[in-house]
């Protein structure tokens, strides 16, 4: 944005566009802003500061310093639901971005039928976390009620049963974001190795993957993210149970994640939720590193090339 | 060649079967919709039989049951979506005209903490969120679209601004010189030609807010006013007995309009759906 100033930067410019639209602030920019401000910046901020108080609504909170955040640290089920959720992120993430390339892999080929195909990969994307877990808690009932169990019975089957719904959601839009990597690896590059003897392993290991390296940085890191955050279909699917109840009277909810964790924290108890909105810092914290994480990634690439 | 086109014909037919699977949890609601409620859960995989068979009962019963029509819920869901996505794109892409073209310290603050207000998850502000609607009294389907505006316009912003970089100046400068006011430059020039970006905004937004639980749950007072992710969960929520039957034929009547808009505009969704993530 800056470098387009500086080019821009003539007296003609600025005397003809800058400060016309500059004198429009109420117009352009006021309304947005106002609204970010209530929408966003209040929130937050005050969020931050709830996070050090102690408080059952907004107007009484007293400030006690980072109790909040020892006891979020020190509560069982919080750490319970990070490590869940962890295994979660890992294992779809690698499940996902496995068949996802392999599907965008095949669907390159020019087989007949590929727009069809993408087509219906991509559709589950588009139904919200709500339907998707009602869906699909319909369809696990359906099958392990033949068993006299549920899915709220058993914990590995919680786990395996978000991994194959959020696979199920998330292969089509990954297989786009790689569908598009691949086309863009050259074409007479691949002829020339072939016919330099490279067979099929070798061109993917050697040519395709390094083109598509930044199609995978993408992929990779929004399933993560995408897991972290999950919560409507945990809420559906199995909403924590099964409950574990620890002696000293701690409920460890088995499958829940994180997000689920800290709406539980705020709204099942109202005197936790100076915790809840420290476990909400943290959890951004964490969030937000990922996505540091991968913004220097990218850069990395982007230098390099 | 030739062992090349059979590989290709297997590989097609492979994926055929796959594709069936993969459709199989919808077409099972679908087929559940027209099931009795028993059957739906001793036998969940079979297609309705002359004793299953229900007919349309789900779809009445879903659309009668509880104390709240279904009906309201759905137009208070079509009501949000429509306008706050049209706010969101008025206000984001006028706004990132303004940040890009004005580029003063105070523009450029808000770019940027447009840019970082896109890595905070909603947990971090959901109860302060929810708080400060009800104080301002935007917790009513008329007035929401501002709050999503709020939450929402990082993306947006950030995706307008984006494009906006690649426009060059010397359209709107020779706009201004024929006398165009920046009201009428906007709205005649660039605005015209932020087409494919507001498609994808567009998109995204409308998919994110049809789709929307948590956010309407927390912020909108819910005896009165409930979308339909929040009537669907209702339905299973607080009734003792589930009427499994009516909230297939439910489940359907929410995709159903999905799959419609897809369908007929699906380039666009998937670039649209597809852009943000990337860009974001």
């Amino acid at each position: 944005m800056k470098r387009r100033t500086q080019s821009s930067g003539s007296a003609l410019s600025g005397k003809l566009i800058r400060r016309p639209i500059q004198r429009m602030f109420p117009i352009f920019l006021l309304p947005t802003v106002a609204a970010f401000c209530i929408g966003f910046i209040y929130p937050f901020f005050k969020g931050v500061y709830l996070s050090f108080c102690k408080f059952t609504t907004t107007s009484n909170a007293k400030w006690i310093g980072i109790g909040n955040y020892i006891k979020a640290f020190s509560d069982a089920s919080f750490m319970h639901a990070f490590k869940f959720t962890a295994l979660v992120a890992v294992v779809s993430l690698l499940v996902i971005n496995l068949l996802a390339f392999a599907v965008a892999y095949a669907l390159t080929r020019g087989i007949k039928g590929s727009n069809t195909f993408r087509t219906v990969f991509f559709m589950p994307n588009l139904i919200g976390g709500i339907v998707l877990g009602y869906i699909w808690s319909m369809i696990y009932g359906g099958i392990l009620s033949r068993y006299g169990t549920s899915i709220v019975l058993n914990t590995a089957y919680g786990y395996w049963g978000l991994i194959i719904l959020m696979a199920w959601q998330q292969i089509g839009y990954m297989m786009i974001i790689y569908i598009a990597g691949l086309q863009a690896v050259p074409g007479d590059l691949i002829e020339a190795a072939k016919i330099d003897g490279a067979n099929g392993w070798h061109v993917l290991r050697h040519i395709t993957i390094p083109t598509i390296m930044p199609a995978i940085t993408i992929c990779t890191f929004l399933t993560l993210t995408n897991s972290f955050k999950l919560f409507d279909q945990n809420l559906v699917l199995n909403g924590g149970q099964p409950f574990v109840f620890m002696a000293d009277g701690t409920v460890i909810r088995s499958t829940e994640m994180l997000a689920l964790n800290i709406y539980n924290t705020f709204y099942l108890n109202a005197n936790s939720r100076g915790i809840g909105q420290a476990k909400a810092v943290l959890f951004f914290v964490l969030v937000a590193t990922i996505a540091l994480i991968q913004f220097t990634a990218t850069r990395r690439k982007e230098m390099q090339q | 060649m030739k062992r090349e086109r059979i590989r290709k014909s297997i590989l097609t037919g492979f994926f055929i079967v796959i594709c069936i699977i993969y459709l199989m949890p919808v077409f099972t609601v679908l087929m559940n919709s027209f099931k009795t409620n028993s059957s739906i859960n001793t036998d969940t995989f079979a297609f309705p039989t002359a004793e299953t068979f229900t007919g349309t009962d789900n779809y009445v019963n879903g659309i009668n049951v509880g104390e709240y029509p279904f009906i309201k819920s759905a137009l208070y869901s079509l009501l949000i979506t429509v306008s706050s996505a049209a706010l969101i794109l008025v206000c984001t892409s006028m706004s990132a005209w303004y940040i890009s073209r004005v580029n003063s310290l105070f523009a450029r603050i808000v770019y940027y903490l447009c840019v970082f207000s896109m890595v905070v998850p909603f947990q971090m502000v959901m109860f302060t969120l929810a708080k400060t609607a009800n104080t301002l009294h935007l917790d009513t389907p008329y007035t929401i679209p501002i709050i999503y505006l709020g939450f929402g316009a990082g993306l947006a912003v950030f995706m307008f601004a984006g494009f906006l970089k690649g426009i060059p100046l010397e359209i709107e400068e020779a706009a201004a010189i024929d006398g165009c006011g920046p009201i009428r430059t906007f709205f005649l020039i660039v605005f015209p030609m932020l087409k494919p970006v507001l498609i994808s905004v567009g998109v995204l937004e409308i998919m994110w807010i049809w789709n929307d639980y948590l956010l309407p749950y927390l912020v909108l007072d819910r005896t009165k006013y409930k979308t339909i992710p929040i009537h669907i969960q209702y339905l299973q929520g607080s009734y003792g007995h589930v009427d499994l039957g009516a909230v297939m034929a439910l489940i359907v009547i929410s995709i159903a309009p999905i799959v419609v808009f897809y369908l007929s505009a699906q380039k666009y969704i998937i670039k649209g759906v597809v852009e943000g993530a990337v860009k974001g």
